[in-house]
């Protein structure tokens, strides 16, 4: 029987399947921070357990590290919990990317970089940002602190198979358009439930013509549109970004990896549940008005009115997020004048988003009043963005160049956007308070942001592509 | 786990929608190392004003409201991060069901990790309790073993669980301990397991 990709890791995982009850399931790959470990390092402790594979376990510090003035870490708190996780990696085992470590970055920038994450593998984080690594074919989704547990002690866990949901995006992007704005665009299109209890594949020909690193960018917002999990089948793309990586398999065994990687990618005449498509030609770029991720719009349109909507409940949500966002019904989206521009989290802080972002800043200055912030996914980004001289480039525009971390997308650690002040950022979330209380977020691309930063408001950057960007990586012909 | 069967309290209707986990337990309230005390940080910014003083409009700072054990919202309760804080924030408080039209995967799970019993009823069955709710304290009784929410005036709504996660929350079972009566299953898999 035909199956899609879901179907086969799903089946292929599971170790105990009983009418009536969920289907155990194996775990290949455990990714472990600093925020939702401790408690489950706590209960092993007390009930005397152990970790039952901790070669499978992976674990590194992102949410709570400073960006800046390493390796001081002024808050106490963060600092005892960056200390707890460091503890209990010794304690029980388990490899670690502690702070300075050169392998140390974002749970997942560091996952794909070193290899870890591969297609195929059930990967679980106590993070809901784990579908990130879906971009691979991999099955990988986000757990809470028990469940964290219950893989700890057990490398399993017990999960009712949900349905399953194909996104089809068609066509070719335009010129200027990101893999950030399929994503925000699937979720504007059709909110922020729509994938609730269904895991998602991306498919289609705007899909199959991504990077893995714009891949990546698409399936980790995937939990913005409320799924448990999405995936992209693997090809050559996938192979070709995995050869060579320090957890990969080596060179004999690579060409078998390789060949069941490809076998996992969905069977032609395979089904979904639910099959929504949209085409690639009516994405322009996007840019998140309200205060959840479903509110934005395309950069050459305007706010919405109470009069684009028909609940109540609608209409009343409307008011609330502008009320909070300070902003008015039918306002241009390109009147929006920003304070604050970050370029990073786990959306869009990859080597490729940097080098977009330095195509569209470079020779010009982050306008007046605006305070712009790049923090690279991990020291390896970090390293090879300097080796091609980003930094630089940034740096003389008037960005700040930081170390990496989750900083500024959900405001944990220093990176903090005042209350009131308005950020232009390539991060996940622009819920109330996300990046610090009173903050209002507006979600873009890694180009948006960056057109921002010199205008000190949104324009469309479709206007900023010239042929000549090419070389450091934006895409100008639209084919993709 | 505390076992939950029977639930009788007046409701707190919160009549929001899509109502994230930042917005149930904010960030700053994360760097905790322990799962017990976060209670007195749930809703935090809805609840307290920047000096620090309870906003008499929001439902949970309402005399009327004050005790209440079952917490009634809007669509896609608990979406965004994956932050078991939230429900632990939510039991610490003093809840011990949440009623919505629907509810986010990993919100919904930790629910039942923690002695938390989500219901789901319609939209239409959740505005009728939340106009009521909001219109005088309306108290329910709640019956897992029964699968009802009963209202005051006798009305019943009745609700559907998956059988695995009722006889948990009824037995209050650790799921680890269960799980490791597997543990042969586990070990045959891993025997034949195929990695890279």
């Amino acid at each position: 029987m035909a199956k899609n990709i879901i179907e086969k890791i799903w089946d292929s995982h599971v170790v105990y399947q009983e009418a009536g009850k969920p289907d155990l399931l194996y775990i290949d790959l455990h990714l472990i921070h600093e925020v939702t470990s401790p408690q489950a390092f706590e209960g092993l402790r007390l009930a005397g357990r152990k970790v039952r594979r901790p070669d499978l376990c992976f674990a590194t510090m992102d949410h709570n590290v400073p960006t800046k003035n390493l390796p001081t870490i002024n808050d106490p708190i963060a600092k005892k919990q960056i200390m707890t996780l460091a503890e209990n990696a010794k304690e029980f085992g388990i490899q670690l990317a502690d702070m300075g470590h050169p392998d140390q970055g974002i749970v997942h920038v560091i996952g794909p970089e070193l290899g870890l994450t591969q297609p195929g593998k059930t990967i679980v984080c106590g993070d809901s940002h784990t579908s990130t690594h879906g971009a691979f074919g991999a099955l990988s989704f986000g757990i809470g602190t028990s469940e964290v547990e219950h893989v700890l002690s057990t490398q399993t866990l017990w999960q009712t198979k949900p349905p399953t949901m194909e996104i089809r995006v068609n066509g070719k992007l335009g010129i200027g358009v990101a893999a950030k704005d399929i994503i925000l665009a699937i979720i504007a299109k059709w909110g922020i439930g729509v994938g609730t209890g269904h895991i998602v594949e991306y498919t289609g020909e705007a899909i199959r013509g991504l990077s893995m690193e714009e891949r990546m960018t698409i399936c980790n917002m995937s939990i913005e549109a409320g799924a448990k999990a999405g995936l992209i089948s693997p090809d050559q793309t996938t192979v070709d970004f995995l050869r060579g990586r320090r957890f990969a398999p080596n060179d004999e065994k690579f060409e078998e990896a390789a060949n069941y990687w490809l076998s996992l990618a969905s069977d032609a005449d395979c089904s979904y549940d639910v099959v929504l498509e949209i085409n690639a030609d009516e994405i322009e770029p996007i840019v998140t008005w309200g205060t959840n991720p479903s509110m934005g719009t395309g950069v050459s349109q305007t706010v919405p009115t109470s009069a684009d909507y028909t609940s109540e409940s609608d209409k009343a949500a409307l008011q609330k997020a502008l009320a909070y966002m300070g902003l008015q019904e039918g306002q241009p989206i390109s009147s929006i004048d920003i304070q604050h521009v970050f370029i990073g989290s786990c959306t869009n802080s990859r080597l490729s988003d940097l080098r977009t972002a330095a195509t569209i800043v470079e020779g010009k200055k982050v306008a007046p009043g605006v305070k712009g912030i790049v923090v690279p996914g991990s020291w390896s980004t970090k390293k090879a963005a300097e080796e091609e001289g980003l930094h630089q480039i940034f740096l003389n525009a008037g960005f700040e160049w930081r170390e990496s971390g989750c900083s500024a997308c959900l405001g944990m650690n220093e990176d903090i956007i005042p209350s009131g002040e308005r950020c232009a950022s390539t991060s996940n979330r622009n819920f109330e308070g996300r990046q610090g209380a009173g903050a209002r977020t507006h979600l873009v691309s890694p180009a948006m942001a960056a057109a921002a930063a010199i205008h000190g408001h949104f324009v469309d950057v479709r206007n900023f592509v010239k042929q000549e960007a090419e070389p450091l990586g934006v895409k100008v012909n639209g084919t993709y | 786990m505390e076992p939950i069967n029977i639930v009788n309290s007046i409701i707190t209707p919160l009549n929001r929608k899509n109502v994230d986990t930042d917005q149930i337990i904010s960030k700053e309230f994360l760097k905790r190392i322990e799962r017990t005390g976060f209670g007195q940080y749930l809703f935090h910014h809805w609840r307290f004003d920047e000096q620090g003083n309870e906003i008499p409009d929001f439902v949970l700072n309402k005399p009327e409201y004050r005790g209440s054990e079952i917490l009634v919202a809007e669509d896609n309760f608990g979406c965004g991060s994956s932050r078991e804080h939230a429900p632990w924030a939510i039991l610490d408080y003093g809840f011990r069901v949440v009623i919505a039209p629907s509810f986010a995967d990993i919100f919904h799970n930790n629910c039942f990790k923690n002695g938390i019993l989500p219901i789901k009823l319609t939209e239409a069955e959740c505005d009728e309790i939340l106009t009521q709710g909001l219109q005088s304290p309306l108290k329910v009784e709640v019956n897992l073993e029964n699968q009802t929410v009963t209202s005051e005036d006798g009305k019943v709504y009745n609700f559907n669980i998956d059988p695995y996660y009722k006889q948990m929350l009824l037995n209050g079972w650790d799921e680890i301990s269960l799980t490791f009566q597997y543990e042969d299953h586990i070990k045959a898999y891993e025997d034949k397991r195929v990695a890279y």
